[in-house]
């Protein structure tokens, strides 16, 4: 542990060092362009196949990064942690199953989009039925989030979870929602007014953009929250659920908007997601997926947002590319199994490793990073306690 | 002085009948839901009782380890249901290498439950130790969520070495005769997985009750469970008590793995996170932290499931289950015989 402790304030040190040789908002033009060049350059680097397979990765990513901020208000800024953020993947992949897909048979309704007229139906625009899917699993969040208000911390997860697991059970029951099993296919490609329907999975740069201009209305919302007077209130509930209210925070309607608001962008993406792989299926949303978010959360670094966004991207990197690409190594060392089988056994093993080594991840937000090591930054107090003074003032963590 | 003389007037009839009936809404609703389908079809729901007791008791010995880990360290468990489906596989994997199948002799066959009964506890108990000491230990003093995140790894884990082990749902020999009936009462005829899984747990939960109410160690449990520094101070070597704690579970959880096998006659890989989480309601419905409670609890949910599935399907049975774990836990949090944790 003392090895551990020593090394991390070099690192972050190292880290705040580049950080400060350009202001805040060149480094966002820098990464913005990056982003831009991406799909452009890297692909073609790599070349064939294993570009195209690189950009769908990109692709998935940029949902999932999505939802790697909506949780990260729920778990990483609020401290409530939610176990059952499929739950919300779902709602919203489901929303452009129903609005933009030939699931409801008896009607017929277009709205901007180029599907051929006599199509049976709901088809909306792409971009309304995002909206859509942001607004109603938000307020499923709400809805979800209300009856855990009062519980303790590991109440409130399991219950979550409980909630993750029923919300599919019940698509996949309901056929008339779902199609149970088979699920619902096709669903319309994105269709923008001035482009034209994109046609991915052919040509993935322009559902890249697509994602990425979603990626940035996420990330905006997110930091401009986080630096509201909602956002402060989330961080106080966080360390102090008590001393907040005693503070004058609403707890109840504080918590429900972390709900509202971090299901609403798992909506959100969910919906992105559904378009993109043209199928929403039951078989997607299972507890895996609630822990495969929470992971990136907490290897980047619960609450800070650089470091939510490079754990999603690493992490879904390694699902989505890496290890496919690396499905043939245990094969070649004399191992008889699919590398790709056992993503989540590595992605446990992260959590676990990380938990232990490295609670505020890799990339932490300061006040957090306080909370995690408050019992050992006390501890080392009472051994200090020792050696000062009588008299003179011993500074110590809250508690 | 005079004021505290005059009686206290009573509250009215009906506030008190209403305040009992809150108290006790969740014994009234359930022995309604019960009491309805048993007037309706009193046969299948008589049938439907005797199968959720048989099967309750797998889900009741994994709530005990839910329970005694949680009332001891305040930690869910969660790999303990995948402790449970790996005592399912080393149980099958001893039987495929000893080469006992349905076929053999009948001493063959009981030396063999018996035998590998004690090695794949013994093999939980211990895989459950290890587990304490990798991955809750080095997070004592932590905040209380760190340990529950690590456990979801540890259970991804497990879950992975259980698909690596059985990528597919894997067929049990069937070494007790399982549907064959062996008595009838009521038209309600018992076979012998039933009378095989109340004969294998009845014994453990009575050494479990005397070990923990009786020995030396069940009382330094008990003590650690109630106050740890306090007991620390004491003498009571409080690491290995909480080690003692997961072994205790461990082996409970291995027994529940080879009843499940055969009882059920197949495995898979995840039938440990579905029955961890049905076990853990039935921890949370006894009151989490009382062992007693906890028995009760696996029973009625084995009872709830079979006739839930008996009367809205199979496939609606896990969201049912879950729903209550949902209402207990917002309604009833101390469950339906109060749950023994330390205060605050």
């Amino acid at each position: 542990m003392s090895g551990a402790k020593s090394r991390a304030p070099a690192l972050r040190s190292g880290f705040s060092n580049v950080r400060n040789m350009l202001p805040r908002w060149a480094w966002m033009l820098i990464f913005l362009g990056l982003a831009i060049a991406y799909p452009y350059v890297v692909p073609d680097l790599l070349g064939g196949g294993a570009g195209d397979d690189l950009l769908d990765a990109s692709v998935n990513t940029l949902g999932y990064i999505i939802m790697a901020l909506g949780l990260n208000i729920v778990v990483g800024f609020a401290g409530l942690l939610d176990l059952g953020y499929v739950a919300f993947y779902a709602i919203g992949a489901f929303v452009i199953g129903w609005l933009g897909s030939g699931q409801f048979e008896k009607v017929h309704l277009d709205f901007i989009t180029d599907v051929p007229k006599a199509l049976p139906g709901l088809h909306i625009n792409f971009v309304i039925v995002v909206i859509v899917a942001a607004a109603f699993t938000g307020l499923w969040g709400v809805i979800l989030g209300a009856p855990t208000l009062r519980l303790r911390g590991d109440y409130l997860a399991i219950v979550t979870l409980a909630f993750g697991e029923i919300v599919p059970r019940v698509f996949e029951n309901w056929e008339f929602v779902s199609n149970g099993r088979q699920g619902i296919t096709p669903i319309d490609r994105v269709y923008l007014p001035g482009v034209g329907e994109l046609n991915y999975p052919i040509e993935l740069t322009g559902i890249y953009f697509v994602g990425l201009a979603m990626v940035l209305v996420t990330l905006f919302v997110n930091i401009r929250l986080r630096d509201s007077r909602l956002g402060r209130a989330w961080i106080a509930v966080r360390e102090d659920e008590v001393a907040a209210a005693a503070m004058g925070v609403n707890l109840v309607r504080t918590k429900l908007w972390a709900y509202a608001v971090g299901a609403a962008f798992g909506g959100f993406a969910g919906a992105f997601l559904g378009a993109y792989r043209n199928t929403v299926n039951v078989d997607q949303f299972e507890f895996g997926f609630s822990v495969f978010i929470l992971c990136m959360i907490i290897i980047g670094g619960m609450g800070n947002v650089a470091g939510v966004i490079l754990g999603a991207v690493a992490l879904s990197m390694l699902d989505r590319f890496i290890l496919p690409q690396l499905n043939s190594v245990p094969d070649a060392i004399g191992l008889n199994f699919d590398l790709t089988a056992v993503n989540f056994g590595i992605f446990g093993f992260f959590l676990l490793v990380m938990m232990v080594l490295r609670p505020e991840g890799f990339i932490p937000s300061t006040r957090r990073k306080l909370e995690l090591h408050a019992g050992e930054v006390e501890d080392a107090a009472a051994d200090r306690s020792a050696e000062v003074a009588p008299g003179e003032p011993l500074y110590e963590a809250r508690h | 002085m005079e004021a505290a003389a005059v009686p206290q007037p009573k509250p009215p009839v009906v506030r008190r009948v209403a305040s009992a009936v809150w108290q006790n809404i969740l014994w009234i609703g359930l022995g309604a839901w019960v009491l309805f389908y048993l007037v309706q079809e009193p046969t299948s729901t008589l049938d439907d009782i005797k199968t959720g007791i048989s099967n309750g008791t797998i889900w009741a010995l994994i709530a005990l380890g839910y329970t005694l880990v949680y009332g001891i360290i305040e930690l869910i468990n969660f790999a303990h249901g995948d402790v449970f489906m790996l005592g399912s596989f080393v149980a099958v994997g001893l039987w495929t290498w000893l080469g006992i199948t349905a076929g053999s002799s009948v001493i063959v066959i009981i030396l063999g439950i018996a035998g590998v009964l004690v090695v794949s506890m013994l093999a939980t108990g211990s895989l459950n130790v290890m587990i304490e000491r990798v991955a809750y230990r080095p997070l004592r003093n932590a905040p209380k969520l760190a340990p529950l995140i690590t456990a979801i790894g540890m259970s991804f884990i497990l879950q992975n070495v259980g698909a690596l082990w059985h990528p597919l749902p894997t067929s049990v020999p069937d070494l007790i005769g399982s549907q064959r009936t062996l008595f009838t009462v009521l038209d309600v005829d018992v076979v012998r997985s039933d009378v095989f899984a109340i004969a294998v747990t009845l014994p453990l939960l009575i050494a479990l009750l005397t070990f923990i109410g009786q020995t030396r160690y069940g009382k330094a449990m008990r003590a650690t469970a109630q106050d740890p520094d306090a007991a620390r101070l004491m003498g009571i070597n409080v690491d290995r008590t909480i080690a003692l704690t997961f072994l205790i579970g461990g082996l409970l959880a291995g027994a529940a793995g080879l009843i499940y096998a055969l009882y059920n006659g197949t495995i898979r890989f995840n039938q440990g996170f579905t029955a961890g989480l049905i076990a853990f309601t039935a921890a949370v419905m006894g009151g989490i932290g009382n062992l007693k409670g906890a028995v009760a609890g696996g029973l009625i949910i084995g009872v709830v499931q079979s006739i839930s599935d008996d009367q809205y399907g199979q496939q609606w049975t896990e969201a049912v289950v879950f729903a209550i774990l949902i209402l207990i836990m917002v309604f009833r949090p101390d469950g339906l015989f109060g749950e023994e944790v330390r205060p605050g």
